[in-house]
């Protein structure tokens, strides 16, 4: 290993060094101060991303004989799945703790997980994304079934691994393809093969869409969304919060840059693929929601719903002038959806109580007029979800419909626009049960959950009043894919 | 010498034996055994084309994939027997506390 591969990875290497001594030095603290691990793990997040941003204006050269790179867009993931891992530990540590369920290998299982979504957006051969993708999976499946013996959770755990596992299986078997396609799993070697006419395209066409299925279950795109309302409804609320967030956009970042860097010579044949899965994903999520009355569901059909519009961020994916615009979109996309979706599923962490009572959407009756805070940063984050003013996704639905457009998918962009006003329905319903209906909420009060609903919810807005700069960081961090 | 596609064929009929096996058992152990052949039918594919492209590195993919399967042995077989200890049985038809 030289000094350059040791630079690639120095933020990763440290996380997961971090990570296993976490695992060591929890041995050591008794059961009720497992508060102790969480503020580790958090610190170990923090000094992660510190490195990280302190190193964000250098240029690296690729290590490891090009498998893995340390650029642009692998700095702005990396920078996004640091913040779930922190905001995830501060959803996480009252509610394990009030569920009883607080045991100390959950936040090192966190913080590896961590470590494979960033070693996913750092990869650049087709092998490490299958390794970062099942490092990233396998302490999620754990998780998931953390609350055992309670059954639903390990129903949610061995759903979650019998399709997880599932659909690696066909990412392994895409990767396989590719290689006997290119004679390599390396995303640059396999474009010059293309370029050169050396690959065999129906094989490499093959491989692209059984890769392109295994991430869809991962991103959780219709038709592969069957297990996500078992899972989110399922595992513990504080791991659905994270792995709402982290997988989904460790699963984009991997389509982003396999798809990016890899298959524009099939951007023909896939991107009308793609924008079908888009259409058929916000249609049926969004439909779905309407009908629910657990709130765990309906935000799991919503989050099913919020893939159809990321994904939409490839619909331009031929159209060489509009794709750097499209995929920069949903990259700020991304960053809308993680920041909405985990303050909703941190108040409802704050309203969930022993055996799965204060889950109903008619629990949220009054919340509004009794803590006017907390139904006021549910509101925003609605809001951000709808796509309404004055909130990041609205932003980030104005980029995305835009890249639509320009792509000249314009019954994609209308099929984007009317699922969003069914989705108004659903999310509006909880914002006039907490405003307009009479009802007595219990919520549990907790600094660390508090804090990061709030920081969050202010986030959403104090950026979508001045969106340039994250725009701008998006798209200097997709131009190294094109 | 056998030829290469035979092997190709061979590895696209396990695959699609596991993927079925997947979709049409109900047994947890006998799904998850259907994962693994899907797997190695990608480590079949992978060392038949390493064979073609007279390079190395599909045969030491194996090797990852080998390992990886070994780790998904250890966290899928946990998972089935904390069901079964809380069930008596491990027939995903019963999993169904989840509906809605």
């Amino acid at each position: 290993m030289t000094q350059t591969d040791f630079s690639t990875i120095l933020p990763v290497t440290i996380l997961t060094a971090w990570a296993s001594l976490l695992l060591l030095a929890d041995l050591f603290l008794p059961r009720e101060q497992k508060g102790w691990t969480a503020l580790l793990a958090a610190l170990g997040l923090a000094l992660t991303m510190g490195i990280t941003l302190a190193q964000s204006g250098q240029e690296f050269a690729p290590g490891f004989g090009g498998m893995i790179v340390r650029d642009g867009f692998s700095t702005f993931l990396n920078v996004l799945f640091l913040l779930i891992g922190l905001l995830g530990i501060a959803v996480s540590h009252g509610y394990n703790h009030r569920m009883g369920i607080e045991r100390g290998e959950y936040y090192p299982l966190m913080l590896f997980s961590v470590v494979g979504m960033m070693l996913m957006a750092q990869a650049t051969d087709l092998i490490v994304v299958f390794l970062a993708l099942e490092l990233l999976s396998f302490p999620l499946y754990v998780m998931a079934a953390f609350a055992y013996p309670k059954p639903q959770s390990e129903e949610a755990g061995l759903k979650y691994f019998l399709l997880g596992a599932f659909s690696s299986g066909f990412v392994v078997y895409g990767i396989a393809l590719a290689f006997g396609a290119t004679g390599s799993t390396d995303l640059a070697y396999i474009l010059a093969a293309v370029s050169t006419g050396a690959a065999s395209l129906p094989l490499l066409t093959a491989g692209a869409g059984l890769i392109l299925v295994g991430f869809g279950f991962k991103v959780a795109a219709v038709p592969f969304h069957m297990w996500t309302p078992d899972v989110y409804q399922g595992a513990p609320t504080s791991v659905t919060a994270f792995m709402a967030a982290g997988a989904k956009a460790a699963g984009f970042a991997a389509l982003l840059r396999v798809f990016g860097m890899a298959f524009p010579a099939l951007a023909a044949d896939l991107a009308p693929l793609m924008a079908i899965l888009a259409a058929l994903t916000m249609i049926l999520g969004n439909l779905v929601a309407v009908a629910q009355t657990d709130m765990k569901r309906m935000l799991a059909y919503s989050s099913i719903a919020q893939a159809g519009y990321i994904l939409m961020a490839f619909a331009p994916f031929d159209n060489e002038a509009a794709r750097t615009m499209a995929v920069a979109g949903g990259l700020f996309y991304l960053v809308a959806y993680t920041l909405a979706s985990f303050g909703s599923w941190g108040v409802v962490i704050a309203l969930e109580r022993a055996e799965d009572k204060g889950l109903q959407i008619t629990d949220y009756n009054g919340l509004g007029r009794k803590y006017p805070l907390l139904g006021a940063a549910m509101a925003v984050f609605m809001l951000s979800l709808i796509g309404l003013p004055p909130t990041l996704g609205l932003i980030g639905k104005i980029y995305l419909f835009r890249a639509a457009l320009e792509g000249g998918l314009v019954w994609l962009a209308i099929v984007g626009a009317l699922t969003s006003i069914v989705s108004a329905f659903y999310y509006l319903r909880v914002v006039v049960n907490m405003f307009m209906r009479e009802g007595q909420p219990q919520v549990e009060r907790e600094w660390w959950l508090e804090f990061a609903i709030g920081a969050v919810a202010i986030g959403t807005i104090i950026v979508s009043l001045w969106p340039f700069p994250l725009f701008d960081w998006a798209q200097q961090a997709v131009m190294v894919l094109f | 010498m056998v030829p290469v596609s035979y092997y190709l064929i061979l590895s696209a009929i396990l695959f699609s034996l596991g993927a079925l096996g997947v979709l049409m058992r109900r047994n947890a152990l006998v799904i998850f055994m259907s994962i693994e052949l899907m797997l190695n039918a990608a480590n079949l594919a992978f060392v038949a084309f390493t064979r073609v492209h007279e390079t190395f590195s599909g045969q030491i993919f194996v090797f990852f994939v080998m390992a990886v399967a070994a780790a998904e042995v250890a966290v899928g077989l946990a998972l089935i027997v904390t069901i079964y200890r809380s069930r008596q049985s491990v027939d995903i038809d019963q999993l169904s506390s989840l509906k809605g």
